[in-house]
Formats: C-alpha cells, structure tokens, sequence
C-alpha cells in the first residue's frame, strides 16, 4: 500500500528558509482571486504592489516612512512574545505614546530642539509602559490572561483620545477633531530633502538594533528568551519569571508608545482620530511573520510596508480597493502559520 | 424629564443595542466553554453583516440574507477550527488573522459592489419590530425586532445545553481538561468543531441584526468593536449565559442613556459611557483574580500523543 504519513521531526534546513517565499507565493496566488473579481489583472497587480514602488526613489522614501511604526510596534509586541507575554495592545500604548506626545508637544515652545525631542520620547514611553503596567500586573500577580486586558485596554485607551480630541483638543476655529500643532521646537527632523523621512526611522533601527542586541549579548535577553519558553524551565534555570515578563511588557508597552510618539511629531504633527490604521495589530502579524527575531521583524516590517505603498498606485492605476492590502497582510500570516508546521512535521511515505 | 415613557423607551433601546453583542456573547460563550477563544468574532460579525446584506439585496428576501450571514460565521468559524483546532496554532494570533482578514474580505467587496457611494446602501426592506402589548404603556419595551425576542430565548436555552444536556457535558469537559475528556472517549477535535459551528452561526446572526434590522443598511463601521464588547461581556459573565445577558444589558443599558441624554441635549462625554463596559470587564478580572472561573484549557491547542 502506498500512503503518506505524518512524522513529528524537524524540518531540513533548506525548506526553513525557503517557508517565507513559499508562504508569499500561496498568498499571491490566493489573493489573485480577488484581483480578477476587481477585474485586474494579478501579474499587473503584483508588479504595482512589489516591484514599482521599488523603481522610483519617492516610493522608496514612502516606504520607510511607512516601516517607522510597523518597525516600532513590531519590536515592541516580538519582544514580549519572546518572554511568553502575549500583548495585543499596543494599538492602545501607541495611541497612549500619541495623545502624551500631543500634549508635551504644545508645553515645548521655545525649548531646544536637543531638550525637546528627548522629552517627547521618554514621555511616550513612560505613556506607553504605564498603559501596559494593569495587565501586565494583572498577569504577573494574579494569573488573569493577558490577551484580552490589552485587547480590551485598547478600546479604552482610543475612546479616552476620542473623548479629549471631540472635547478640550477639538479644533476652535474648524472644530475639526484635531489636537494643536505641536511646537516646531519638538517636531521630529527630516533627515533628507524632499521626503517625508524623519528622526523616528533612526529610533526605529535603534529598536531593531537593540532588540538583535538584547537577545544576542546580555543576560536579560536569555532570561527573556527562558521564560518564553515555559515557566519550569525558566525556574530550574534560576530566572524569576514574573519580573522578567513584567520588565518585558512594560518595555513593550514604551517602545509601542515611542511608536505614537513617532507618528505625531514626524508625521501628523498633531493627534487625530485613527492616527494608527491598526499598526499595534500590524505589529502582531510583523512579529509572528519575523519568527520573534530582529532581522525577521526588520524584513517582515519592510515587506508589509512595500505592500502598503504599493497598493496606493495598484488602486490609483488599476482600480483595485486598498483594502486588498489588509487582505494580503492577514493572509500572509495565517499561510505562514499554517506552512510553519512544516518546520515540525514531515510528510513521510508510509512503507507498506 | 424621566417618567414612565422615558423610562420605557430607555428599556427599550437597551434590548434593542444589547441584541447583536448578546447574539455574538452567547456564540463565544459556547466556544470559550470549549476551550476556544475566538478572536476572529469582530471580523466575522463584519463580513456576516456584509454577507447578509447583500444576500438580501439581491434575493430580496431577508431571510436568504439571514442564511447568508449564519453561513459565514460557520465557514469562518469552519477556518479558525482548521488553523487552531485540527493545526493546533496559537489561538489569539489565528483569531486575530481571521479578524483582520474577514474586515479585509468585507471592506474589498463592499468597495468593489458599491464604489464610493457617499451614503451607505440600504435596503428597501428591512426587518420590522414587531409589538406586542400595544396600547400599553409597556409597548415601547415589548416592540422589538424578532432576532432580539429569539436572542432572549436563546439565553436559557444555551444555558440549559451547557448545564444540562449530553453535548454541554462534553463541551465542558473539552474546555476544562481535554486529556481527560480524551480518555473518557470523547472525540476534543469534534467537539471543539461543533462549538465553533454554534458559535459561528450566532456571531453570524448578531452582524445580520445590525445589517438587516437595526440599520438595514450597511457602513464600514457598522461592527465598531461589538465583537470585541461580546468577548468583554464573556468574561464579565463568567461564561454563564445568564449573566452574559446581565452584561449585554449594561453595556446596551449605558449606550441607551448616552443616545437618550444626548437627544436632550445633554452634552457629555459619551466616551466614558462606552469605555465603561471594559473598564468594568477588566476591574471584574482583577477582583476574581485567580478565582476566575476560566475554562481551564482556554488558549491551549489540544493535540493528541501518539
């Protein structure tokens, strides 16, 4: 008889790299689906959403502006996954990093630039860590899950800008929901000519870094490392687990708020509702995507960024709906997910 | 200001605002039961909504888009079963994809179907309430569309299933300990499947109340974290059907206030109101502590040795 059975046993090494490439050929090839039902053609599609953007140097720009908060939020939510810490709110932390930096922003007028910029960041962190301190609290002292005490803590955190952008923030002249422009003294500066670029790209790859560096180099990342592994083996190997995830959250939780921080002072320069389009959910796909590591993150950031800028010009030239962006993004992780198994099960043929 | 008919109408926008996080509440009690948490709720209740609506609009019947909502809630629910279930992935990172890929799903079609119209679609024909005790002062309570009176029902009937019933056994059994209930022969991926189907369909049936009744219309934002009220009201309710139906209540019951408060031109920030509900959801967690009646195996993917 000839069958095929499935063996528990690990993946070899040339299919552990070549999953991501699969994963994004079975999303495209899923997603072509759709292109055809918006009545585009999918190798035409394909090319505006990962080639073009790539060809000319204003995209190119686009694209790292784009990365900034998914580099951010991505660093953010992979690290406290590594240590076992599943928080799915930094959405809300980037929002609480936001409306901090949108109200130090107009307290900064007149102050150095060097003072300035400092102020906002460490105000967004501490914003961002604060805002992740009830779960993680709860989760450390008193076991209640995590998952959704971020999650809900999101809607929170949003309603809570929501209130203060229709209420003392709203805009007196075009009672827009609009926060004040922030001092120019604590706007993030560009970092070259004619491109949107700004200081937060350089917090970014300083998370990047920092994020390779913790896990490669010091004894907290191995901790960290430990106790995302499972609490006994963290134990027996002498890492007190509850500190080291609640350091890991709230770390978290500052790094999704310098992400909002980002956004405010090199982007929008003031808050507004739906400043985040969901980067603190983005960030989840990022970290899952980039394996918990920081050159997985990095790519996976910069990949969905190119998707994001890409999808601009397949809709304005082709007509399809941006939304297939977020299709392609979900899709890519649940493939992803899915294809992961190999890295765990093999198809054998059975022997008769 | 608040007489009789104030208060009469207030209860009666209650029921009404509470029916879809109720209908969805009680879907994901019966997932949650089984061991599942099922974040892909907000999605699904977005594309069943959508579903739904369209369904309705080209059959002209109601009842077709009905059909068509509960189908997607099950076919979603089908696919959270295969990614978390039967390949034993993370359950909030697969619920969250179906959440994010669901909303994808229903915004590119809607885009594609209706293009930018500047004012949603509606349909001509939407579900009506349906009175009864006309003439009393008690009409505005009991005038109600008829997915709110069968969320009702719903309630003890659910309640009765997981207390009560052969396949309510099983489902806890799942949820608290799937390798006993494997040794006791019952089949955890099957039960677990069943579950999410039940769920499925109800999450289906709360996006249709708001797509074919309340609204009968569809919007982007016609969901706005309902399903994410739902997973709140779960635990506020310590997934006991009945007291999911106490949270609906007052969720439904401070959203009424506000609607009411404002028309009187009370100007308040409404914010508070709906921030309550989770603030509240998140305060009952921390006073439970570790005393909170989770089903044991809630985000634990079941995967038998050997």
């Amino acid at each position: 008889m000839l069958g095929f059975r499935l063996e528990r046993a690990p993946a070899p090494l040339w299919l552990r790299g070549f999953i991501p490439i699969l994963a994004i050929l079975v999303t495209f090839v899923l997603v072509s689906v759709l292109i055809l039902a918006a009545g585009a053609n999918p190798l035409d599609t394909f090319y505006q959403l990962l080639i073009l953007p790539l060809t000319k140097a204003t995209s190119r720009a686009e694209i790292l502006v784009k990365a900034t908060p998914l580099l951010l939020t991505g660093v953010a939510v992979a690290f406290a996954f590594a240590s076992g810490y599943y928080n799915i709110g930094a959405e809300g932390q980037l929002y609480a990093g936001a409306t901090v930096a949108a109200f130090l922003g107009t307290q900064l007028e007149g102050v150095s630039p060097l003072l300035a910029i400092p102020v906002m960041i460490l105000g967004g962190f501490i914003a961002g860590a604060l805002w992740a301190l009830p779960s993680a609290i709860l989760k450390v002292r008193l076991g209640v899950d995590e998952v959704v005490t971020t999650l809900l803590l999101n809607s929170v955190m949003i309603f809570f800008a929501s209130a203060l952008l229709n209420g003392p923030w709203r805009d007196p002249i075009s009672n827009w929901p609009q926060s004040p422009t922030i001092a120019a003294s604590a706007q993030f500066p560009q970092l070259f000519a004619r491109t949107r670029i700004h200081f937060g790209f350089v917090l970014a790859i300083l998370a990047v870094a920092a994020l390779w560096w913790v896990f490669a180099r010091t004894r907290f990342g191995l901790d960290v490392r430990a106790a995302g592994l499972g609490s006994e083996a963290a134990r027996f190997m002498g890492v007190r687990v509850g500190r080291v995830m609640l350091l890991a959250a709230l770390i978290s939780g500052g790094v999704a708020g310098v992400a909002g921080v980002s956004e405010v002072a090199g982007t929008q320069l003031h808050l507004i509702e739906g400043i985040s389009p969901g980067y603190g959910y983005t960030a989840i796909i990022i970290a899952t995507l980039g394996g918990l590591t920081a050159p997985g993150v990095a790519l996976a950031a910069l990949f969905l960024a190119l998707v994001d800028v890409g999808i601009l010009s397949a809709s304005r030239e082709l007509g399809i709906p941006t939304y297939l962006g977020e299709i392609i993004q979900a899709m890519l992780l649940l493939v992803t997910l899915a294809l992961l198994l190999l890295n765990r099960y093999r198809l054998r043929r059975a022997r008769a | 200001m608040i007489d009789l008919d104030f208060i009469a109408a207030l209860i009666g926008a209650t029921l009404r605002i509470s029916t879809p996080i109720l209908l969805a509440g009680l879907g994901e009690t019966i997932v949650e039961r089984a061991g599942v948490l099922n974040l892909g709720i907000e999605g699904t209740m977005l594309l069943s909504a959508f579903t739904g609506f369209v369904a309705a609009q080209l059959s002209g019947s109601l009842y077709v888009g009905l059909l068509a909502a509960v189908v997607t809630g099950v076919l979603l629910s089908l696919l959270m079963g295969l990614l978390s279930v039967s390949l034993g992935l993370n359950q909030h990172v697969a619920g969250l994809g179906i959440t994010l890929l669901a909303s994808g799903l229903a915004l590119f079609a809607f885009r594609l179907l209706y293009g930018g119209a500047s004012t949603p679609p509606s349909l001509d024909d939407s579900f009506q309430q349906i009175p009864i005790l006309t003439g009393t002062p008690l009409e505005p309570i009991f005038s109600q569309y008829g997915l709110t009176y069968l969320a009702l029902l719903l309630v003890p009937i659910v309640a009765w299933m997981i207390r009560r019933t052969a396949f309510g056994l099983r489902l806890r059994a799942v949820g608290e300990n799937p390798e006993a209930a494997d040794m006791a022969g019952i089949n955890v991926y099957r039960t677990r499947y069943v579950a999410l189907i039940l769920g499925g369909a109800l999450m289906g049936l709360g996006g249709a109340f708001l797509s074919l009744a309340q609204l009968g219309a569809f919007s982007h934002g016609i969901v706005n974290g309902r399903g994410w009220v739902a997973i709140a009201i779960v635990i506020f309710g310590n997934w006991q059907p009945m007291k999911v139906l106490a949270g609906a209540l007052l969720f439904g019951g401070l959203q009424a206030l506000q609607l009411r408060l404002q028309a009187e031109g009370l100007d308040l920030p409404y914010e508070a109101l709906l921030a309550l509900p989770y603030i509240l959801t998140i305060v009952a967690l921390a006073i439970a502590g570790r005393n909170a009646s989770y089903p044991a195996a809630l985000l634990k993917p079941y995967r038998r040795e050997g």
